[in-house]
């Protein structure tokens, strides 16, 4: 199977079956997209293809036939964040953080189609997501900020 | 990552200095050493300043926690208390966490209790080392040490001659016994504790970086998928597994008892052969779950012990009202994200297991037990998983881990549970029932009070092997452990039953409950969650009943200045006094100190309840916390923020639901948590810095406040009073007859 993730073609030894997660994962070695449920109900495991938000649980690698996958490594790096990760960064929208790679990849894609969301916009594109840190406050006003609805310097602490 | 640290790494390199441990040849060093007494947090156990902080001749500097990450950012606030005493950048100090070979033993990571024990060590060893560090340059620069001054890891005279903390160390530098007191800097002087900090862990979550144990691949690792019973107490009558072992990738079929489970070279693979293989299997079940309709009332008939809590009732209390109450909560998930996970190899005759666990050592202890091996032999590492908020599968997967990789010496083995798996076996927060009277006297003050509780056990931790499903399932198995209450003043299921009120004559009695129908442990807040859920909601009951105001009603019976500052606060901040209740909308308000000893929390919140449907959704919260000294108060914000999102998913929607034999709650539509939209409109957190005052320990102070805030609003917007957890969108709307 060819696939192509973030900007490069892969060969990969797998199963046409497999869902694209294990091959992200397993084969290629990649830690953004999580195993959460398997079942397409909490939106850990999500990555685009071309320019849409897809559960990579559900996916199977044969319907990914020339189609673009991007996970969140393709976004930017730790040293190199893109400006959604950044916003992330800056509004501390992380506790334990495991759904959090799903929420940005999501939230990208909103980004893509919407530049400018609203609140309630964001709210409905986030809804298949789940995060059981609470951190959601902070999620909302993550994706605000990357998409310039929010400038203020983040402080921290009481607000 | 943590894998490939082993101790050799650590120790190499460091030239002129090797003093991380008491005992440097060995392996399990860092065992407690006596004659220590009165020293401060886990110092007490671990007196020696090398069990906590090391600096290299490089001048690195490397910090050591018993405690493990679980997303509450204690790493971040542990190295800014080092940073802090130390006189040293943030960035310049490492931290090495929870692993039996290199760290402390500090117990579980668990009740809300890292700053108190490691906070404080490491606070206090580090201050202790910046003075040996002053002595050490006062004597080679020969100048007296009240003239020396450190800042960012450089020693000064006033001369202007430095020397940098690396030139001063030497071998066994740090190994010295704490003293009891240390040299702590004024807290008008910090730069760095006290003040938001960016925590450490979170650009690599963003961005894909090795995070969790899930991402850990070791050199020829496979994979591994256990095929669970069922149902609590199946056994495997038969299993053909010949079909299973003929698939692709696979390496092996481990059988041994009940315990079940298959290996393959890749993630997928494992999975296709996990449901082969459990479609091959045929267990014997045992219909003998409580019926779920009526929890409360089997919590009530088993049989119970009597712990009794508190007794100062006074004879002929002069009541003019009396009122009584019964509240129930039923069995919780903590239903983390991920499932739990571990990774175990075999090495000869030694075993490392990297798991998500919350204590490191009684994990070790569990595992070690179960295989029947001492425990020299095994060693675990933490390694972050997703968050916890209790004991979840953490302990029981790399008990799986090991039973596997034991079987498979020299390989890596993966073991990842599936969602339903996790949802089905995972402890759950007991079920619990509260009964409350109280009498007011004509002025509206309470003047008796009596609190009976009916609960489980709240934590079937490892320690022994037990514990562990794995070690319950093996062909010769481990018995659970004894169920036992957890001791005041911390308590179990009786965990902030005493009230923190003014309360003349009161009796608060515990009713512990050995039998444990269903597998429960420790969830976020233990019986706080019910207890305070309980209180908080009776008094809101009384203060109606007595014509007050609910926070003035609070403050009538509050003695304890912080107590009465979080509660002002939190009203004020919220405009208490001035709101205007809208359509469907009501107002509720909540306090607590956690464990009557740790963080004050105090909580306003606003709610709305769409009559039509009986939906409630949170709208707004405000919440007031002192943590004693601060260290990172964006930190505690994050985390009371969680913990007021995670009660109000607990209060509004959750519970564990079964038939006579077996879970049904294995999935997220079966057990449906909050989603975006019903995430509130915002929440505020005020942190109260208490410069100086001991760390009290934030993470689940929020839990209790929170559950009965939102059900005195839904009480005050729908003049209906909700006294059975969930407050479900059948219950009120069966309340309100629509």
């Amino acid at each position: 199977m060819k696939l192509n993730v973030n900007g490069r073609d892969h060969d990969v030894d797998a199963e046409p079956d497999t869902p694209l997660l294990y091959v992200l994962r397993d084969h290629l070695e990649l830690n953004g997209a999580k195993f959460g449920c398997g079942l397409g109900q909490c939106g850990a495991c999500t990555v685009m293809v071309d320019d849409e938000a897809v559960f990579s649980c559900l996916a199977p690698i044969l319907l990914l036939d020339g189609r673009r996958v991007t996970t969140v490594e393709g976004l930017g790096s730790a040293d190199n964040p893109n400006p959604l990760q950044k916003a992330f960064i800056d509004e501390q929208a992380a506790q334990c953080g495991y759904c959090i790679a799903g929420m940005i990849m999501r939230a990208q894609a909103l980004l893509k189609r919407n530049p400018s969301p609203s609140r309630e916009e964001i709210r409905a594109a986030l809804q298949p997501n789940l995060c059981r840190c609470g951190t959601h406050m902070r999620i909302l006003r993550a994706v605000e900020r990357a998409a310039g609805r929010r400038t203020a310097e983040v402080t921290g602490g009481a607000r | 990552m943590s894998a490939h640290l082993t101790r050799r790494s650590v120790l190499a390199g460091t030239g002129a200095l090797v003093v991380s441990f008491p005992s440097v040849g060995r392996l399990l060093a860092q065992a407690p050493q006596g004659g220590a007494s009165n020293l401060p947090g886990s110092l007490e156990k671990y007196p020696f300043l090398d069990s906590w902080v090391r600096i290299d001749a490089d001048g690195g500097v490397t910090v050591f926690t018993g405690k493990a990450e679980l997303g509450q950012g204690i790493k971040t606030a542990l190295l800014q208390v080092a940073a802090e005493e130390l006189d040293v950048p943030f960035a310049a100090v490492k931290l090495v966490t929870a692993d039996t070979a290199r760290t402390a033993n500090e117990g579980f990571t668990a009740g809300s209790h890292s700053m108190q024990d490691s906070g404080v060590a490491i606070m206090h060893a580090a201050a202790q080392a910046r003075a040996i560090l002053i002595a050490e340059a006062a004597r080679r620069l020969g100048v007296a040490a009240d003239q020396i001054k450190t800042e960012a890891g450089v020693a000064r005279a006033p001369d202007g001659r430095t020397l940098r903390y690396g030139e001063l160390v030497s071998d066994q530098f740090l190994h010295v016994e704490a003293q009891p007191q240390s040299p702590l800097k004024d807290p008008k002087s910090f730069t760095i504790v006290g003040r938001p900090q960016q925590r450490i862990d979170i650009p690599a979550k963003v961005s894909g970086g090795e995070a969790y144990v899930q991402d850990l691949r070791l050199p020829g690792m496979v994979h591994a998928r256990m095929v669970r019973p069922p149902s609590y107490g199946a056994t495997l009558v038969s299993v053909d597994t010949a079909e299973t072992e003929k698939m692709p990738g696979v390496v092996k079929v481990v059988r041994d008892g009940n315990f079940l489970a298959v290996v393959a070279r890749r993630e997928y693979q494992a999975i296709k052969a996990m449901r082969k293989l459990s479609a091959a299997a045929h267990w014997q079940e045992q219909a003998r779950l409580p019926n779920q309709a009526d929890v409360a009332q089997t919590i009530l008939g088993l049989p119970a012990r009597d712990v009794p809590n508190l007794d100062r009732r006074q004879p002929n209390v002069a009541a003019a009202k009396k009122l009584e109450a019964t509240y129930t909560r039923p069995y919780q998930m903590h239903a983390s994200i991920g499932p739990s996970c571990a990774v175990a190899r075999r090495d000869g005759d030694q075993i490392t297991v990297w798991t998500h666990t919350q204590g490191v050592f009684p994990d070790r202890d569990a595992i070690a037990g179960m295989l029947r091996v001492p425990k020299e032999n095994v060693r675990c590492i933490h390694v972050e998983g997703s968050g916890c908020y209790g004991h979840n599968g953490a302990d029981d997967a790399a008990g799986d881990a090991a039973v596997i990789a034991q079987a498979m010496p020299g390989t890596p083995v993966r073991v990842q549970w599936m969602r339903e798996q996790e949802h089905a076996w995972e402890p759950y927060g007991p079920a619990m029932v509260s009964k409350v009277s109280a009498a007011l006297d004509q002025a509206g003050t309470i003047v008796d009070w009596n609190y009976e509780l009916w609960s489980n056990t709240h934590s079937m931790r490892p320690g022994g092997p037990g514990a562990l499903l794995a070690a319950q399932s093996l062909a010769q198995p481990f018995p659970p452990p004894e169920p036992k209450p957890l001791p005041l003043p911390e308590g179990g299921g009786d965990r902030n039953a005493i009230p923190i009120y003014r309360l003349p004559s009161a009796r608060v009695l515990y009713h512990f409950i050995p039998d444990m129908p269903l597998r429960i442990s420790a969830l976020r807040a233990l019986g706080a969650y019910l207890n305070i859920f309980s209180i908080e909601s009776f008094m809101d009951e009384l203060a109606a009943a007595a014509g007050a105001d609910p926070v003035e009603f609070r403050l009538r019976h509050l003695d304890d200045a912080r107590a009465r500052e979080v509660v002002s606060t939190a009203a004020e901040r919220f405009g208490w006094s001035s709101f205007r209740r809208g359509a469907g909308r009501g107002r509720g308000f909540a306090f607590a100190r956690y464990k009557n000893l740790a963080a004050y929390c105090a909580l306003a919140a606003e709610v709305e309840v769409a009559p039509e449907t009986g939906r409630a959704r949170l709208v707004r919260a405000v919440a007031a916390v002192d943590s004693g000294q601060a260290v990172n108060p964006n930190g505690i914000a994050n985390q009371t923020e969680g913990a007021i999102l995670q009660s109000a998913s607990w209060t509004l929607y959750e519970s564990v639901t079964f038939d006579d034999t077996r879970i049904t709650s294995v999935d997220w539509s079966t057990y449906p948590i909050l989603r975006f939209d019903a995430v509130p409109d915002s929440i505020e957190v005020h942190v109260i810095d208490r410069p100086g005052q001991p760390f009290l320990g934030s993470g689940e102070a929020g839990q209790g406040p929170a559950a009965a805030a939102v059900a005195n609003a839904v009480a005050d917007a729908t003049g209906h009073r909700f006294r059975d957890l969930p407050l479900t969108r059948r219950r009120i709307k069966q309340a309100l007859g629509v």
